[in-house]
């Protein structure tokens, strides 16, 4: 009952949580007004300013112990809407601060207009999409209610879309039409969804709803149809297969930084809210034969995501194919994490870690392509012989990212695999270890494709001078999955914040 | 048969012809409309549950009202996003379909770097 209440009521630091959206906001109103000439400058004056308040959020979670609360216009739910902020949150906060800021220092001067140039759409619209997508994510980990996340995931899906087809190449346009279908097909089936459970519950606050549905779990038939309706829903914007076809061509046409970004952040989003919506919203439906769904597709995913890397001509489709892989370790944690069992919380820390693991070596290895792409021209894996010379920081960073894929010490994805194999044989569900095993396989197989060829002998002819900053930049990222592994027990504790068994255990 | 239940199955029909449309057919377009049709009945949908004031015993709960024309602004501006991007696509390609599959194969044919 306490937390019921301090859920229902702003916190110290809540207002930390409406600066984080609005921030964002105001660069992309900002940069609207001024013009494509001025909105790097005015990204980058708020970019710090962003990571600065996720951070202050991350440590007030922490201080605190108790996640962050704060009720929009004090209208208290189920009328009004919250924010809030717990362990999960935070760090996501924080990995979307850095990973947005690391894509957009690489983008610098790539959409800038020289004085005197008359101006294009593209600068313009890089900057203000870029803030735009920034502001929906804030609003994806920190809503309180399901339909504002509604609302906030379309804002993301309206951002996303276009970022894939900046260039107006045929080709692009045609992959952002597929993505923006698929995602509005997913919205309104989470809309559905979010109908029936208002009328069966009247709230679509996430905590008056958890407690609603751990009262009474099955009301109606509508709650199950509903929840089926959300996550499937939720899965087509995840890309989780069979429902990636959409990301590939969407992911490996898009402009490097807005690769980065979409594969990095966008997809998380809306496994974010799958998360919030069997663990949070109701986990008494969460049943084994609905986890072990869930993980089955992973595993598939896993599988024949790897595989399908493998066989890719081009640089940067093998790495969307691997997204598509690593996206399937994320659903691993359903069968584990779900109930109070002792290897839940590992098995919770293994799926946020990977999260966030994933988020940085992806974003990694898409800039490290990017890099590629602007020196050779193209990245047709078969000509990479010898790059390794005239871009070692790029390969490296693709290296160390394709590290945390494979999942080897020391990186944030060894951590991630790590926690959630431990889980997987102390619960006695030993078939996802070994997917986990044959996929960091397969992984070690791609990347190898890439980086050995690579560190070759051999002379390559170069169409554009290498860029060390935007090489440095993927490096950065790269160190940034490393430095995971290394994560302190601390920041662990971070992350069970607002869990909800966790709290349960407290009280 | 009493106006709400009508209502819900003109609602429950709408979803299930957007559905359907949705799924099947090849067509952006006929997609896109099909959209709208399934999101015209999620908010009649929405409309019913206003009516039955499942929050707190009001004649018409007001949220689901402002959750309906919320939705409708959103469904407005993701209809004219994708039918910009399929209007271009037929500007640059003179077709307006998505087959052939040629995202992934035209990679870098005379493109700028």
């Amino acid at each position: 009952m306490l937390a019921m209440a301090l859920a229902l009521a702003t916190t110290g630091g809540g207002y930390l949580l409406v600066l984080a959206v609005i921030v964002p906001v105001i660069g992309m109103l900002l940069s609207l007004v001024v013009g494509g000439r001025h909105a790097e400058r005015i990204a980058f004056a708020l970019m710090p300013a962003g990571l600065g308040l996720a951070l202050a959020i991350a440590i007030e979670v922490w201080v605190t112990g108790q996640p962050l609360v704060y009720i929009l216009g004090g209208w208290p739910p189920p009328l009004g809407i919250a924010l809030r902020a717990d362990g999960f949150s935070a760090v996501m906060l924080v990995t979307a601060a850095l990973v947005i800021a690391a894509a957009g220092y690489f983008a610098r001067g790539g959409f800038a207009t020289p004085p005197g140039v008359a101006e294009k759409r593209a600068p313009l619209a890089f900057w203000t999409l870029l803030q735009g997508l920034w502001a929906a994510l804030a609003v994806v980990f920190l809503g309180g209610d399901l339909f504002n996340l509604y609302v906030a995931l379309e804002l993301l899906t309206f951002a996303a879309v276009p970022l894939v087809c900046l260039d107006g190449r045929p080709e692009t346009l045609a992959a952002a039409l597929r993505y923006l279908l698929f995602a509005l097909f997913g919205s309104v089936l989470y809309l559905l969804g979010a109908a029936l459970l208002y009328g069966t519950y009247g709230t679509l606050d996430i905590v008056l709803l958890a407690d609603r549905t751990a009262a009474e779990p099955l009301v109606a038939p509508a709650v199950g149809f509903a929840a089926g309706l959300m996550t499937a829903g939720l899965l087509a914007k995840t890309a989780l297969f069979p429902l990636h076809l959409w990301l590939p061509p969407a992911h490996a046409n898009a402009p490097p930084p807005a690769s980065a970004v979409l594969s990095a952040l966008v997809v998380k989003a809306s496994f974010f809210l799958i998360v919030r919506l069997w663990f949070d919203v109701m986990p008494g439906l969460a049943s084994a034969a609905v986890t072990t769904l869930l993980a089955a597709l992973g595993a598939a995913a896993i599988l024949f995501g790897s595989v399908l890397a493998l066989r890719q001509a081009r640089l940067k489709l093998l790495i969307a194919y691997s997204t598509v892989a690593q996206i399937g370790y994320l659903f691993l944690m359903f069968p584990l994490a779900i109930g109070g069992h002792p290897w839940s919380a590992e098995a919770w820390s293994g799926g946020v870690m990977q999260t966030l693991s994933h988020a940085f070596a992806k974003a990694a290895m898409f800039l490290a392509a990017g890099v590629v792409y602007e020196q050779l021209g193209h990245d047709r894996i078969a000509e990479l012989r010898g790059i390794g010379r005239a871009m070692p920081m790029a390969i490296f960073a693709f290296g160390l990212g394709g590290l945390s894929l494979m999942g080897l010490p020391p990186s944030g994805g060894f951590a991630a695999k790590w926690l959630l194999m431990q889980a997987s044989v102390e619960s006695g569900q030993w078939a996802w270890a070994v997917v986990m095993l044959v996929g960091g396989l397969l992984a070690g197989g791609y990347v190898y494709r890439v980086v050995a060829p690579a560190l070759d002998r051999a002379t390559v002819a170069l169409k554009a001078p290498a860029s060390r900053r935007r090489e440095a930049v993927a490096l950065a990222l790269a160190l940034g999955a490393v430095l995971l592994g290394f994560a302190p027990p601390e920041f662990f504790d971070l992350l069970q914040i607002g869990r909800p068994v966790a709290m349960a255990a407290l009280r | 048969m009493s106006a709400a239940i009508l209502a819900g199955l003109t609602g429950a029909a709408l979803v299930g012809l957007g559905l359907y449309g949705l799924l099947t057919d090849p067509h952006p377009l006929r997609k896109i409309l099909a959209f709208n049709i399934l999101g015209s009945g999620v908010f009649l949908l929405f409309g019913i549950i206003a009516r039955k004031g499942a929050a707190a015993g009001f004649a018409a709960d007001p949220v689901p009202q402002a959750m309906v024309i919320t939705g409708i602004v959103v469904a407005f501006s993701a209809t004219a996003l994708a039918v910009t991007l399929l209007l271009r696509l037929f500007q640059e390609t003179r077709r307006a379909t998505l087959e052939p599959d040629a995202p992934a194969k035209t990679p870098d044919a005379g493109v700028d770097g």
